[in-house]
């Protein structure tokens, strides 16, 4: 095993850190040292905190020698999205509008990080307000795919997902309102879960659509996944729409990789057109695995998820339209003021600020939830699309009577170049077609590797759909796959990234 | 083909309260119309007699004991207002003179 404490998995960092083989300030400097290295090329940071961090490290490993009881994950380091409130830290969601805001508090899930004793190293990049697939409609210019730095990394968190696939932390916090935890994971060889709606409490995340969004776990194997799912989940009675239940087992489900007997479904439409070959190769032979590991398979039907993109872009730009007016130049974030108007009014402060601070795909979302929700167009739009959620729950709901998951592809696509869908939203948004139908419906969903693309080397991802609050059944068939995956690569996938040029001299470990 | 409009575009601009330029107002324009031709798609689903689902999860209202919690000081919930006075947000004009 390597030297490199970076490119250990979490579950090892916590064992070391237990053991005292290394401390928590070392394995913070390593992952600093990394990012001073590398992150010039891959941008996967909007802030890093480097005093923070380390104080914090340091007062994990002070409490370690006071023998202290600690939490399992106490030490080891994480990176947040910028979505996420953080007392203190800069928190722009991707957007200029929030340029500088530093929040007064913390969300629930950063409180439940720092009681855990893991120390935060600062904030990923994303599409602004976690609109988009690419982290190009970042204010602050696009992270690249570690794989191919001409390449996407996934959005909206392709913060999240290049810091781990760069080795920039070894966790990472998502947030997934239509795939923005899943679709990352898949085009960089990592994993990411978007726990059941009501999982992990929604208490401190800037809302974009307050019915599809969930907050949850990036990492890089599927027990690192289940540890920091593990972390960050169960009641929260600050968010109401928050599950009043202890958190699914995921860490022994993770740790079991138990498939034998399980019946895994096929869903009919998220696979085949549309597809890209190699990603559908990989999904089929993974599939094949799994059922050498003892699962059965059955195709299953659900044949309104033909309409849940449709219904996906009125309800998310309707509820956005909704929670983006909180952005009025009063009480926080950026406030300009239109030109060439004395003494100008609240509303006309507003529009103006709103100009310069949204970026175009922001304004597009809001304008066309504006139109969805309007009266006269109410039904057509945002009443039908609500009525066709309804379906999609309903097909979801018929498949589950015959499969215990359902998997598919989970991007159509391996990552693709940075430009190549920026003036195309609807070409855009078609890489969710996988994704968006768990938000629908609020069951769980992850998204670990299946391999590499033969046409362009690129990683490709495999769903898994359990549910609703049997999210622990994704880790035992994901931890079921990787294994076996794993055993046949002969190690993990992003062991065969490219290496990334360094700046500066690499502290040697 | 949905049948928008350059003026129904700046007035949801309006209503949404975001000043667009007549650049971005023509480029608006064309996108909006070629999405919503394709979210249209939801008027062909077979609705009749489904209820629509606003949420996913069964809502019950939420509430807690009537006792005082911590909160926001003043100075951290003005922390990031652009402008404040003596303990307030401060705004520009809500009312004009007319």
């Amino acid at each position: 095993m390597t030297n490199d404490l970076t490119r250990w998995s979490a579950a090892r960092m916590a064992d070391s850190l237990a053991r005292r083989e290394i401390s928590a300030v070392e394995l913070t400097q390593a992952h600093l040292d990394r990012i001073a290295a590398v992150d010039g090329s891959v941008h996967s940071y909007l802030h890093v905190d480097e005093t923070g961090v380390l104080a914090q490290a340091r007062a994990v490993d002070d409490a370690r020698a006071r023998n202290e009881d600690l939490h399992v994950m106490a030490g080891v380091p994480i990176a947040v999205k910028d979505v996420v409130a953080t007392e203190g830290l800069p928190t722009t969601c991707g957007s200029r509008i929030l340029s500088g805001w530093i929040p007064p508090y913390d969300a629930t899930l950063v409180t439940k990080l720092k009681a855990a004793g893991m120390p935060i190293l600062g904030k990923t990049n994303m599409d602004e307000f976690a609109m988009g697939s690419s982290t190009e409609h970042s204010a602050y210019g696009p992270s690249r795919n570690p794989w191919d730095l001409k390449r996407i990394p996934g959005g909206s968190g392709g913060g999240s997902s290049s810091v781990l696939a760069s080795f920039q932390a070894p966790l990472a916090i998502g947030t997934d309102t239509g795939g923005s935890i899943r679709q990352p994971a898949s085009v960089t060889g990592t994993v990411g879960t978007k726990p059941t709606y009501g999982g992990v409490s929604r208490y401190g995340l800037v809302a974009l659509a307050s019915s599809l969004d969930q907050a949850g776990p990036c990492a890089r194997t599927v027990l690192d996944t289940a540890l920091l799912h593990a972390v960050i989940g169960g009641y929260d009675p600050r968010d109401s729409t928050s599950i009043h239940a202890p958190v699914p087992e995921v860490v022994r489900a993770a740790q079991s990789a138990d498939v034998s007997g399980m019946r895994i479904g096929v869903v009919k439409q998220l696979s085949g057109e549309g597809y890209q070959a190699g990603v559908q190769a990989r999904f089929n032979e993974a599939v094949a695995l799994l059922v050498d590991a003892g699962a059965t398979v059955v195709e299953v039907d659900c044949p309104n998820f033909q309409y849940a993109l449709a219904a996906y872009y009125l309800i998310l730009p309707s509820e956005a339209s909704s929670n983006l007016a909180r952005f009025d130049a009063m009480r926080y974030g950026l406030r300009a003021l239109p030109e060439g108007v004395d003494d100008p009014s609240a509303e006309q402060v507003m529009a103006a600020t709103r100009e310069v601070g949204f970026g175009a795909e922001v304004k597009r979302r809001i304008i066309l939830g504006t139109y969805a929700l309007s009266s006269g167009y109410y039904d057509a739009y945002y009443g039908q699309a609500q009525k066709v959620r309804r379906l999609i729950a309903q097909d979801f709901d018929r498949a589950f009577e015959v499969a215990d998951v359902l998997v598919s592809p989970t991007a159509p696509t391996t990552a693709f170049r940075i430009g190549e869908k920026l003036d195309d939203p609807l070409a855009m948004y078609l890489n969710d077609v996988a994704t968006i139908p768990a938000n629908l419906a609020g069951i769980p969903g992850m998204s670990l590797p299946s391999g590499l693309a033969t046409e362009d080397g690129l990683p490709t991802g495999f769903q898994i759909l359990a549910p609703a609050t049997k999210d622990e059944r994704l880790y035992a068939v994901g931890s079921a796959l990787e294994r076996e995956l794993v055993s046949r690569w002969g190690g993990h996938l992003l062991e065969k990234a490219p290496t990334l040029a360094t700046v500066g001299a690499e502290v040697a470990r | 083909m949905s049948s928008l409009s350059r003026d129904d575009v700046a007035h949801l601009a309006m209503l949404a309260r975001i000043e667009l330029t007549d650049a971005e107002l023509d480029r608006m324009l064309g996108e909006l119309s070629v999405i919503l031709d394709a979210v249209a798609l939801v008027q062909q689903a077979p609705t009749e007699g489904v209820e629509p689902m606003s949420h996913p999860l069964p809502l019950v209202n939420v509430t807690r004991p009537d006792e005082v919690r911590p909160g926001l000081t003043s100075a951290q919930a003005l922390s990031g207002a652009p402008e404040a006075d003596q303990q307030r947000f401060s705004v520009p004009r809500i009312l004009s003179d007319d």
